[in-house]
């Protein structure tokens, strides 16, 4: 596969790790009263579904930039591909 | 030697003679033969034998998709089992063997199974062979092993080399056929880059068989033209010899280039295959079509072959596959062959059509009919023909060709799951609408069986996919036949009639299959065995499933088709895996004192790719314990000196480093002092222990980190998970530099004294006690970096130096500790010393122990959030039975105590269920004179003192032990701390 | 019909026409006591030991294509029990049994064949993982042999032990362990089932689950409602597709795994050999050809088919450890759906909808597993409560912190 890396272009997935679903990146609270529960379920719980599949690559051989990639797990088209600290931010995370 | 059936003519350099042997039996041919045409060349019809039934078989294709005509190729160490004799370039000394024959090929002993070939029917294994029970294995499978196979590997280590290469190209063209060229030549010209790839050792494709013209041409003549052409271009790259294996993801394709395998060994420096990865941006798919056999009585013996085959052989290669020929078909195709064997002097006995409405000939009969039989036991001597008013004619031939229709060559277009679809005039699958990505399918394969529909399609395809603007060039003017065929698939009433002549699946098998309720095609496939065998079924498939659909009383898109699987033909190991075998299998990581550790006589042991002194052997040491104790003892009563470069080191930076580290380590790090090192434990989120290291603060906004060996690279993304995903706005930079730094570890009571010699900075205790860290510079001004921290328990420090210093760092270290007598100590010792200490490594952080289960359950801070925290809490993972880490001594002191060793109660039983933990590392401690081990026990922490039985009944140990504190030597610290 | 080489020999005489159909291919009824979704072979082995040694009354097996056509139909046919933990080792060492009466229990020759499967040892700390594991087989009773080099080295003499990047310190046999003819698994299950009374219904897809207050009720299929009264899930690396339709979000990703085959070969490898220190393990089928893989691909995939960066590390491994299999050919490579749990283990569970069952998680070892799946998902179904020997695998396993994590990979099922 192709990766189309959002500053270094065309690049060969063998450069990169794979880790899963990008909703790793949403990481649960806690100091929440369901802490535990959420942990669980960010944890072990995925939709792991049959389609478009927003996941997380790591560039290992290369910038070291984690990356969300849209893919789809039925043909492997990629569709998307963004900087996954860019995700982390849209999605409220801070510091 | 007189090649008793070559004609004239052809494409064969006949001033050049080659000689060759098949089964010990000299022959000669020339330059642009394969095995097969030149055997045919000789009147040697018998090439193999068929795998179940070992029925007689010669050729049946001309080109890859060939069934019949395996052969070993070349003998000794580079012997090739199953290759094709109808791809087998023919080179001077060449050497080839039939294969899978019991005896010779000509009386094969196995040949009796066809004898019984009613008793061994379709899937007749599942059914028999279970009484009695232990003759399976013992008596039945051993015969069925030792009867199947083809051919054989010679065991031998391969000798050839095989290299890897990447290509980019606006335009991979597969195939060069009339289409592939002509594709080629509309992209060529527009000056895109394109790679035009053929598995033949010649371009051309159909044209080099085929008698018509092209423009003013023959076909073989504007194929050569056109090569020239496309060889002037800079922006086209021709890879002849090159099979495109298959389509993979994002326009990457898999090509096997066979640069070597035409001569007898490989010119010196030169791979025998090179594996290519080509990424492209478009593909024109032009891999032309395969002709169809017909099905009928006894339709697989030596001379019976596919009509364009038998017309390739006369045309390309002038041979006559016999003096006297007989076509069966049910299309126009048949009548050509017949026409261009009659042209070449060849004697037509006779063209059975199947169709009412054949067209007749001047030249030769046509005979309305089919073939009903046939006879000859090693090759064909006779076809019995029954005419459409039923009477029988028999004709006297030696080589009969079957003209079933032709089937584009779909294969490539499968490889990501598309599925073909079905053209009623060609009665024949075509490319269906989802292709892989960027992909265009031209000429033939799709279905366009013309030279001038290949031409045509061939340029359009190249014009759609690259953009072109303008008209359409002016294309020189080709054969333009119609298709006219009726679809026939087998003669009714046949039995013993092949389909899949390779794996012997007949049409009886078919039968059987659809009646046993075998009717899916992959049930199909997968009872009968057809299409499994090593042509993928490229002439079998077509059959098989007509047969069913009929059966089935569906039409043969209902039936539908399996999936054609890259390789589109069989592809050497060998080529796949490239140069990564021996000693290169993967790259070596030496350190940068890897050279003088060799000059000390270290032993190296493989950690990761990295290469480790596990112990420096001295003279007179015979045993590595010996090795491995005296490198102990020295540490521990003077000085040693260890490199300790692989330990992972990720520098952190920022204003947010230490809030960072709070984060990844369990354990707090805000109020680490500038000028300290702490031990940090590291969970994953699901509350395990990741890693274990010491975090150093060099400055307030500067940290290093340092991992373990192993899992310098997974801990290092993990932090980048952490700071990029998690916390994206911490004011925070992380740089892996493992490679950057040289690290040695000078350990022993003098281990200061050493120091002193070689560093400016003040290192007593009370400047720089235990667990400091400092920026520091030696020999006259290199920067270096100093911990106090210690791995072995003993007062240790250690230094690093940026990488190109760390073999001058080594040999000032050796060269300033002779008076203390320093010794350097390898993995071994180190690991003796961390047990003797009761420190975690690896063994004991295998990637499913809790900080409870190292006794640290209070370093997890619950104080602050970090990685894993949460998660560490559950229930089940915080039980009272939980397993601790403990150390075990024997009680008798001469025993040992096994890593692997599982713990039982003293007086209980030995089994699983009462499973009481297991040694995870164990040694000889010098020191104690006696073996320990640490373990995890359950409820460990509270049986101290408690005598166990340690057993490892698969290597026969069953001792008594006891359990023991883990901090075997200086439980109290003091020595670190002096 | 019995099969038998007595019954062969009958039939041949009589030109084969008495054969029967091995499986009925039944019509859909209105209503079954237990339906099992997913005609592989955990499907119908669930059925078959529902319907043998449970009483199952009527049942049906749903499948949405052809029976067989998942991962039964696409796998490298290796059975063995040589796991280390207690929650998995007994209940694997159950399956192995199993397998080794399969034949004759199903009258089906599937070829079970104990000729070993070979662990390579590389360094001192897998030699101790290796010991450990092998006493907690023994101590389970399976069986486990520490081989040296030496030994190992007289059964396959062309190892490469003298140039090898990573050096072979020995190896863990299991001499029980071994390869079947995966396809007549399924076809063996599918016969016996149905000569047990079980339906089993070929292209019927299942749409959606018909709830009502927390209860199965019934399944939506391709060709119309069928009403249940229990149904059982094992569609392993469509189950959390299956599972979506029930609302349900499993502990559980769908990798692909790749498996090649080479070009039919004279015997040259007895048994079953992994390899490691690469990724590659290999074996030789009784028709000829090496049956060989290693890892995942390593991304979330439905594709059933993988790519090249994997093919070439695959064949790395093999020529490492064989560099005489460099002039054999790579004759087809494909790609199964892995059913990748959260630690690399499976569950038999039931769900929080009352009558709702699943069966799955069961990685790139479904296989071995099958006979004790089957077994001990039907006890589940007609009991209620678990098997003895799988009660370790639930749902809730991941939220008590009881997880059992064979490789201690932790919650990343691509690293399993």
């Amino acid at each position: 596969m192709i990766i189309n890396h959002p500053l270094l272009g065309q690049r060969d997935s063998s450069e990169f790790t794979y880790l899963g679903d990008a909703k790793l990146i949403e990481r649960p609270d806690p100091d929440s009263e369901t802490a535990t529960h959420d942990f669980y379920k960010y944890a072990y719980l995925r939709d792991n579904p049959a389609g478009w599949h927003k996941e997380l690559w790591f560039h290992e051989a290369g910038d070291r930039s984690w990356l969300v990639v849209t893919r789809n797990t039925l043909t492997h088209e990629i569709s998307k591909v963004e900087m996954a600290r860019d995700v982390a931010r849209e999605k409220g995370r801070r510091r | 030697m007189i090649q008793k059936n070559r004609l004239e003519g052809g494409q064969i350099d006949t001033a050049t003679l080659l000689k060759f042997k098949f089964d010990g039996k000299s022959y000669v041919g020339h330059e642009g033969d394969t095995l097969a045409s030149a055997l045919l060349a000789n009147g040697v019809r018998l090439m193999g034998r068929s795998f179940k039934y070992h029925r007689p078989r010669g050729v049946l294709s001309a080109g890859s998709e060939e069934p019949n005509a395996l052969v070993q190729l070349r003998s000794g160490a580079r012997q090739e089992p199953n290759t094709r004799a109808t791809t087998a370039e023919l080179f001077d000394g060449l050497v080839a063997k039939s294969q899978n024959r019991f005896g010779s090929l000509r009386f094969d002993a196995m040949a009796i199974n066809d004898r019984f070939s009613n008793f061994l029917t379709a899937g007749f294994y599942y059914k028999t062979f279970m009484w009695p029970k232990t003759f399976w294995e013992k008596v039945y499978e051993p015969i069925i092993r030792k009867a199947a196979g083809l051919g054989s590997l010679s065991l031998l280590d391969d000798p050839d080399v095989y290299d890897k290469g990447f290509l980019y190209c606006n335009l991979l063209i597969i195939g060069a056929g009339p289409a592939g060229l002509m594709a080629a030549l509309t992209a060529g010209r527009s000056g895109a880059n394109v790679i035009l790839a053929d598995e033949d050792f010649t371009f051309g494709g159909r044209l080099n068989s085929e008698t018509f013209s092209i423009g003013d041409d023959s076909s073989a003549v504007w194929a050569a033209e056109a090569v020239a052409e496309l060889s002037s271009f800079p922006n086209v790259r021709l890879m002849v010899r090159t099979t495109i294996i298959g389509a993979f993801d994002h326009g990457i394709y898999g090509a096997v280039e066979r640069v070597s395998d035409h001569v007898a060994i490989p010119d010196a420096g030169k791979p025998r295959q090179i594996m290519w990865r080509i990424y492209t941006q478009r593909t024109v798919l032009a891999a032309g079509a395969i002709e169809r056999p017909i099905a009928f009585e006894n339709n697989d013996r030596p001379g019976i072959m596919l009509g364009s085959a038998i017309r390739t052989y006369a045309n390309r290669f002038a041979v006559a596959v016999d003096k006297s020929v007989a076509i069966f078909t049910n299309n126009d195709d048949g009548h050509r062959t017949a026409a261009d064997l009659h042209a070449k002097g060849l004697k037509i006995a006779a063209v059975v059509d199947v169709r009412a409405n054949a067209p007749l000939s001047m030249d030769f009969e046509v005979l309305q009919g089919q073939v009903i039989n046939t006879k000859g036991r090693l090759g064909l001597t006779f076809v019995d023909v029954k005419l459409s008013d039923g009477t029988i004619r028999t004709l006297d031939i030696g080589a009969l060709g079957m003209s079933g229709g032709w089937n584009p060559n779909v294969h490539m277009t499968c490889h990501q799951r598309g599925r073909p679809r079905w053209n009623e005039s060609l009665a024949a699958f075509v490319p269906g609408d989802t292709l892989p990505n960027g992909m265009i399918v031209a000429g033939a394969a799709n279905g366009d069986m013309s030279t001038a529909g290949a031409l045509h399609g061939g340029a359009q395809a190249a014009r759609v996919v690259l953009g072109l603007k303008g008209s359409m060039p002016k294309l020189p003017t080709a054969e333009d036949a119609p298709i006219r065929l009726t679809p026939f698939w087998y003669v009714e009433g046949c039995s013993r009639a092949w389909l899949d002549q390779q794996n012997d699946v007949t049409v009886k098998d078919v039968k059987l299959s659809h009646q046993e309720g075998f009717r899916s095609v992959e049930h199909l496939k997968r009872y009968t065995t057809l299409g499994m065998s090593t042509d993928q079924g490229k002439t079998s498939n077509m059959g098989g499933l007509a047969i069913m659909a009929e059966l089935a009383g569906k039409t043969i898109p209902e039936v539908g088709t399996t999936i054609f699987r890259p390789p589109y033909t069989p592809t050497a190991i060998g080529a796949l895996a490239g140069r990564n075998r021996g000693q290169d299998f993967h790259p070596k990581r030496l350190t940068p004192s890897h050279k003088w550790a060799l000059e000390q006589g270290a032993v190296f042991v493989e950690v990761g790719n990295w290469m480790r002194a596990q112990w420096f052997q001295k003279d007179g040491e015979t045993h590595w314990r010996e090795s491995v104790d005296r490198e102990v003892l020295a540490t521990r009563s003077s000085v040693g000196v260890c490199d300790v470069t692989t330990l992972g080191k990720v520098d952190v930076q920022g204003m947010d480093a230490a809030n960072f580290l709070n984060k990844i380590y369990c354990n707090g790090f805000a109020k680490l002092a500038v000028g300290k090192t702490r031990y940090g434990l590291m969970l994953r989120e699901d509350g395990i222990a990741l890693d274990d290291g010491t975090a150093g603060r060099l400055a307030n906004d500067h940290f290093i980190v340092t991992t373990t060996t192993a899992n310098a690279l997974p801990v290092y993304r993990h932090m980048e998970f952490v700071r990029q995903c998690l916390f994206p706005d911490m004011d925070v930079q992380l740089i892996s530099t493992t490679e950057a730094w040289a690290q040695y570890a000078i350990a022993g009571p003098n281990s200061r004294n050493l120091l002193e010699k070689i560093i400016d900075q003040d290192v007593s205790n009370g400047a720089f006690p235990f667990m400091s860290c400092a920026n520091i510079t030696i020999c006259n001004g290199l920067r270096a970096r100093l911990f106090r921290i210690s791995f072995s328990g003993e007062l240790a420090f250690e230094i690093a130096v940026p990488t190109a210093y760390g073999d001058a760092l080594i040999r000032k270290i050796m060269e300033a500790g002779a008076e203390f007598d320093v010794t350097p100590y390898g993995t071994e010792a180190l690991g003796v010393m961390r047990i003797e200490k009761g420190h975690a490594t690896g063994n004991e952080l295998n990637g499913t122990t809790s900080a409870l289960n190292l006794g640290m359950e209070r370093m997890v801070s619950e104080a602050k959030d970090s990685i894993g925290s949460i998660l560490s809490r559950r229930k089940g993972m915080n039980r009272a039975d939980a397993l601790f880490q403990m150390g075990v001594k024997p009680l008798d002191l001469s025993d040992d105590v096994p890593a692997g060793s599982h713990l039982m109660n003293a007086d209980g039983p030995v089994d699983a269920a009462h499973d009481q933990g297991y040694v995870t590392s164990a040694c000889y401690s010098p020191n104690l004179g006696h073996a320990i081990g640490l373990a995890f026990i359950k409820n460990g922490s509270n049986r101290i003192g408690e005598k166990m039985r340690l057993v490892s009944p698969l290597t026969g140990v069953d001792v008594a032990v006891e359990i023991v504190s883990p901090h075997f030597i200086d439980p109290q610290g003091e020595r670190l701390r002096a | 019909m019995r099969y038998s080489g007595f019954q062969v020999i009958k039939q041949a005489l009589n030109n084969h026409k008495g054969w029967k159909p091995a499986w009925r291919d039944s019509e859909p009824q209105p209503h079954y006591d237990i339906i099992i979704i997913g005609g592989g072979g955990h499907g119908l082995a669930t059925a078959y030991y529902l319907a043998k040694e449970f009483n199952g009354k009527r049942i049906a097996v749903l499948e949405k294509g052809w029976i067989g056509s998942g991962n039964v139909g696409r796998n490298t046919t290796i059975i063995r029990s040589n796991y280390l933990l207690d929650g998995n080792e007994p209940f694997y060492e159950f399956s192995l049994k199993l397998w080794e009466g399969l034949e004759q229990d199903l009258n089906y020759n599937a070829m079970i064949s104990q000729r070993g499967i070979l662990n390579l040892i590389h360094t001192d700390a897998q030699r101790d993982a290796f010991i450990r594991r092998g006493n907690a087989m023994i101590l389970n009773g399976a069986d486990a042999e520490m081989l040296t080099t030496a030994q190992i080295k007289k059964r396959y003499p062309y190892l490469n032990t003298e140039d090898a990047r990573f050096p072979i310190k020995g190896g863990l046999a299991q001499h029980r362990g071994g390869t079947v003819r995966h396809d007549a698994v399924a076809w063996g299950y599918a016969r016996g089932a149905d000569s047990c009374g079980v339906d089993i219904i070929q292209n019927c897809e299942v749409t959606g689950f018909k709830i009502k207050n927390g209860k199965v009720l019934g399944l939506e299929t391709s060709r119309g409602f069928i009403g249940a009264g229990k149904v059982g899930c094992a569609v392993a690396g469509s189950s959390s597709r299956l599972m979506a339709k029930a609302d349900m979000r499993l502990p559980m990703e769908s990798h692909v795994l790749q498996a090649f085959v080479s070009e039919g070969l004279k015997p040259v490898l007895a048994g079953v050999v992994t390899f490691g220190a690469g990724h590659f393990y290999c074996s030789q089928s009784d028709k000829g050809g090496l049956v060989f893989g290693g890892d995942l691909d390593g991304y979330n995939s439905y594709a059933q088919r993988g790519n090249l960066p994997v093919v070439e590390d695959v064949c790395e491994g093999g020529m490492a450890i064989f560099p005489a299999f460099g002039r054999a050919r790579l004759l087809r490579m494909w790609g199964g759906i892995m059913d990748m749990s959260m630690d690399g283990s499976p569950i038999i569970d039931k769900t929080h909808i009352d009558g709702l069952y699943f069966n799955g998680g069961w990685c790139y070892g479904g296989f071995k597993a099958t006979p004790a799946s089957g077994f001990c998902f039907a006890h589940l179904l007609a009991k209620d409560s678990p098997h003895p020997l799988a009660t370790e695998y639930r749902f809730d396993r991941f939220e008590r912190g009881r997880m059992i994590d064979e490789k201690g990979m932790g919650n990343q099922p691509n690293l399993h």
